[in-house]
C-alpha cells in the first residue's frame, strides 16, 4: 500500500483517495466546510488548504490526490496563517447572530472560529446585508446572511436527492443561494441539508426556534415511517421530543433520512390524545381504572370465549419482542387466529430510502409468527368470521383496524369482546371494551427487522411513569441531571404506559408463569432460543448498527459513532 | 513555679472600680452625641450603589418588548440552574423572543453570571433585594414580574459600561 506523511505520521492510503480522505481514515482531522464524504468535491471554502513538500503553494486537501511518499504539514506556520485568514475572510460578512441562530452549539463556523480562528476582525466597515427570512420550501427556511457559500446544498439535492432544485445567483459577496423561477425546494428529503449546512443558513421550519441543542438529550433510535429503518437519534427535552436527526449506518440509510420519516413519526408521541392508564368501556364511556382492574377484567373476560371465537392481531408498528409475547400469548389460550395487517402504499418507494411497506417490523413480525397457526385463519378471514359472528372477541396489539373505514367500524362494534393496545385513542381504542396504554417505540427497549432482514434496536428515550432517566439508564440532558421534582423543567408530562410485552405478561401472569418476564432483554433471550432465524444472538450482538440476520458471527456488533458532518 | 503574671489579672488601679466606670461611661456620652449611623428599615430603605447585585431582571424596552432574544446563554451558566428560558419565533428584527423566562429565586446564589454573559444587556442585577415567598411555587419568577423599564435600570447599565 501506498504511504504518505501527515504531521511526521506516516499513514497508508488506498490509491484515488485525496489527503483529506487520507487523514480522515486515520483520525488526523483536516478542517473543511464544503467537502463532505457523500457529496462531489468542490473546492470553493478553501478552509483544508494545507502544505505538501515540493509544492510552491499551499493546496486544498481535500481534491488534491494523496501519492506514495508525499509529506503534508497541516499544523506548519504557514498552513495556520493562511487557515487563519480564510476563517478571517468567512466572518467578514457572516453575522454575529449566534445568540438567534438556531445552529449555535452544532456550528462548524461557531467550532472553527474557536480553534481556527484570530479572535478578532479588521474589518470596520458595514457587513453585506441580504434577506434573513427565505421561504425556500414548505419545510426550510434559508436566511442568506448567514450562508457561507460551501455549495453543499446543492450538491445534495443534484446528487443524493436527485432532484436539482438549488442554484447560485449573483458574484463575489452577493452571491445567494435560490430556488429555479417557479420552482420550490421540496423533494422528500430536503431536510438532510438542514444536517450538512455547516452553519445556520439553511433550518428547519419545524425545529427552528423551539430550543437550545444543548438543553436536549439524544437517544439512538430507528425510524418507524417505513421498513427502510433509518438510524436516528431522539431528541428530547423536559420529557418531550423536539426532533428527529439521522444517524450513520453505511447499511441501511449512510447518513440520510426523509423529511416524512423526520417529521411524521414523533409528534403523536407527546399528543393530546395519548392514552394514559388502562381503560374501561363502563356503560358506554371509557373510563380510567387501576392496572389490575384492567388485568383482571380482560382476562376473566377472554376466557369466556372457546378459543375459536377469538382472534388476535398483532402490529408491524410493535417490536419483536411484543409479537412474540403476543404469540406465546394466544398459543396458551389455544387461539390460532393470528395475523397482522400490511400498511402499504403501492408506488410510494423510490432509489433511495423510501419504501412501500409504511411499518418498520413486517419481515419482524413474521418471524416472530404473526401468521396463522395450524387451522387459524388470517386477517380477511377473520374479518369475514365477525361479519358471520363466528369470532366474538378480537384481541389488537398497537394497530388501528379502522382508520377512516365506516364499514369496519360497524363490524368491529358487533365484537362482544375488544381489547386493544393503543398509544393513541384511535377509532379501534374508541370503540373497545378494554383498552391498554401502549408505550410508543421511543419509550421502550426493542428491536425490529427492516425490509433488508437486518435487525436494529431501538432505546426508550422518553420516560413513562414507570421509568426513571437515572435509574433505567436513559440518555439525560445537564437538566435531567441535575433537576428536582421541584423544578418546572422536571415535570415535562410522562404517560402511564407499558410496552405491549409487559402488558401480555403480566396480563397472562396469574396462570401463566412461561410469559413471566421482566425486562425487554429477557423476552429477546426468548426468543433468541426459540426463533432459529435469531438463534444466539445477543441484545448486545446487535451494537448500534444492527445485524443483518442469517450473517450473524460472534463479535460482529459494531457501534459506530456519527461524525460525518 | 514563680507565679506568673496573667492578661486577666487586674491592676490597682482598675481594682478601684470607680475609675473604670467613668471612662466606659465618657466613651457612651461621647457616642451619644456623635450622627447615628443606623439606618431605621424597613421605615427607610436602604437604596444600594449601583455595583449591588440584587435579584436579576430583564430589561423591558421603551415599546414595551422585551430586549432579550432567548440565546439561553443566562441558562447555560447559571452554576445552579435557576433559569429556564423557551424561545420561539417573532416577526420582529431579532427574531427570536422568549415564549417563558423563569427564574427560580430559591436556585439563584446572585453571582451575577446570567448579566455578565449576556450578549445583549437583557438580564442586569437590580437593586431589589427583598424577596419574600411563602412557597417554591411563589419563588419561580416569570416574565411578568421579571421584566423591569428600562428607565429604571439607568443606573446599571451604566455601570456595566463603564466598568464591565
Amino acid at each position: 500500500m501506498p504511504k504518505l506523511t501527515i504531521d511526521e505520521k506516516e499513514i497508508e492510503f488506498k490509491q484515488g483517495q485525496t489527503i483529506i480522505e487520507a487523514g480522515k481514515d486515520n483520525g488526523i482531522e483536516i478542517p473543511h466546510f464544503c467537502w463532505h464524504p457523500k457529496l462531489s468535491i468542490s473546492g470553493n471554502c478553501r478552509v483544508c488548504l494545507v502544505e505538501v513538500e515540493k509544492m510552491p503553494k499551499l493546496v486544498i486537501a481535500c481534491s488534491t490526490l494523496a501519492s506514495d511518499g508525499m509529506v503534508v504539514h497541516t499544523q506548519s506556520e504557514k498552513t495556520i496563517k493562511a487557515r487563519n485568514a480564510v476563517m478571517e475572510f468567512f466572518l467578514i460578512n457572516h453575522p454575529l447572530d449566534c445568540p438567534i441562530c438556531d445552529e449555535a452549539g452544532e456550528c462548524k463556523l461557531q467550532d472553527y472560529a474557536y480553534s481556527h480562528g484570530v479572535g478578532e476582525s479588521r474589518f470596520d466597515e458595514e457587513k453585506v446585508h441580504k434577506r434573513k427570512r427565505v421561504e425556500l420550501g414548505p419545510r426550510i427556511m434559508f436566511d442568506a446572511e448567514r450562508c457561507i457559500s460551501c455549495s453543499r446544498c446543492i450538491r445534495f439535492s443534484d446528487e443524493i436527492a436527485k432532484e436539482n432544485q438549488l442554484t447560485f445567483v449573483k458574484r463575489g459577496d452577493r452571491v445567494t443561494i435560490t430556488t429555479f423561477p417557479g420552482e420550490s425546494f421540496d423533494n422528500p428529503y430536503t431536510l438532510n441539508t438542514v444536517d450538512i449546512c455547516p452553519v445556520g443558513a439553511l433550518t428547519s421550519l419545524d425545529w427552528r426556534f423551539k430550543t437550545r441543542v444543548w438543553e436536549t438529550s439524544s437517544t439512538e433510535s430507528v425510524c418507524i415511517g417505513c421498513s427502510r429503518g433509518c438510524n436516528t437519534e431522539i431528541w428530547v427535552r423536559n420529557n418531550k421530543i423536539l426532533r428527529l436527526t439521522p444517524r450513520q449506518n453505511e447499511e441501511v440509510n449512510e447518513t440520510w433520512m426523509c423529511d416524512h420519516g423526520r417529521l411524521n413519526t414523533f409528534k403523536f408521541v407527546n399528543e393530546e390524545d395519548r392514552v394514559d392508564g388502562p381503560h374501561l368501556n363502563k356503560n358506554g364511556e371509557l373510563v380510567k381504572v387501576e392496572w389490575n382492574e384492567a388485568y383482571s377484567t380482560a382476562f376473566k373476560k377472554l376466557k369466556e370465549f372457546k378459543p375459536g371465537e377469538i382472534a388476535f392481531i398483532g402490529s408491524a408498528y410493535a417490536t419483536n419482542e411484543d409479537n412474540y409475547a403476543l404469540v406465546k400469548f394466544a398459543k396458551s389460550l389455544g387461539v390460532t387466529n393470528i395475523d397482522f395487517l400490511r400498511h402499504t402504499i403501492p408506488g410510494d418507494q423510490d432509489d433511495i430510502l423510501i419504501r412501500e411497506d409504511k411499518t418498520p417490523n413486517t419481515v419482524g413480525a413474521l418471524l416472530m409468527g404473526v401468521k396463522p397457526l395450524a387451522g387459524g385463519n388470517g386477517s380477511k378471514q377473520i374479518i369475514e368470521l365477525i361479519r358471520s359472528n363466528k369470532i366474538k372477541a378480537l384481541y389488537v396489539m398497537e394497530d388501528d383496524l379502522i382508520g377512516d373505514d365506516s364499514e369496519m367500524e360497524k363490524l368491529l362494534s358487533k365484537l362482544n369482546l375488544l381489547i386493544v393496545h393503543a398509544s393513541n385513542f384511535n377509532k379501534t381504542a374508541q370503540l373497545a371494551h378494554v383498552v391498554f396504554p401502549a408505550s410508543t417505540y421511543a419509550e421502550k427497549h426493542g428491536t425490529f427487522v427492516n425490509f433488508q432482514n437486518r435487525i436494529q434496536r431501538i432505546k426508550p428515550a422518553v420516560a413513562t411513569e414507570e421509568m426513571d432517566r437515572t435509574l433505567d439508564g436513559m440518555s439525560q440532558s445537564r437538566w435531567d441531571k441535575f433537576g428536582s421534582k421541584y423544578d418546572r423543567w422536571m415535570q415535562g408530562k410522562k404517560f402511564d404506559a407499558n410496552p405491549s410485552w409487559k402488558i401480555i405478561s403480566r396480563l397472562s401472569g396469574q396462570s401463566n408463569q412461561q410469559l413471566k418476564y421482566d425486562t425487554a432483554d429477557d423476552v429477546f433471550e426468548d426468543i433468541a432460543k426459540s426463533v432459529t432465524e435469531l438463534k444466539s444472538l445477543d441484545l448486545d450482538d446487535l451494537g448500534n448498527q444492527g445485524v443483518e440476520l442469517g450473517s450473524q458471527k460472534v463479535g460482529s456488533a459494531k457501534t459506530v459513532n456519527s461524525e460525518l458532518s | 513555679m514563680p507565679d506568673k503574671k496573667r492578661k486577666k489579672d487586674l491592676t490597682f488601679a482598675q481594682k478601684l472600680y470607680l475609675p473604670e466606670i467613668f471612662k466606659g461611661l465618657a466613651l457612651t456620652f461621647k457616642s451619644m452625641l456623635k450622627p447615628s449611623v443606623t439606618m431605621e428599615y424597613p421605615e427607610v430603605k436602604f437604596v444600594p450603589p449601583a455595583a449591588y447585585r440584587g435579584r436579576p431582571v430583564l430589561v423591558e424596552e421603551k415599546d414595551g418588548t422585551e430586549r432579550c432574544v432567548a440565546c439561553g446563554l443566562c441558562s447555560r451558566v447559571c452554576p445552579a440552574l435557576a433559569i429556564e428560558v423557551q424561545p420561539e419565533e417573532t416577526e420582529l428584527e431579532k427574531e427570536r423572543y422568549p415564549k417563558l423566562f423563569e427564574i427560580n429565586m430559591i436556585r439563584c446564589i446572585f453571582c451575577g453570571f446570567c448579566e455578565e454573559v449576556c450578549p445583549e444587556e437583557a438580564i442586569v442585577m437590580s437593586k431589589d433585594y427583598e424577596l419574600v415567598f411563602t412557597s417554591r411555587e411563589d419563588a419561580i419568577y416569570g416574565k411578568d414580574k421579571l421584566l423591569v423599564p428600562v428607565d429604571q435600570l439607568k443606573d446599571r447599565l451604566e455601570f456595566l459600561r463603564n466598568f464591565k
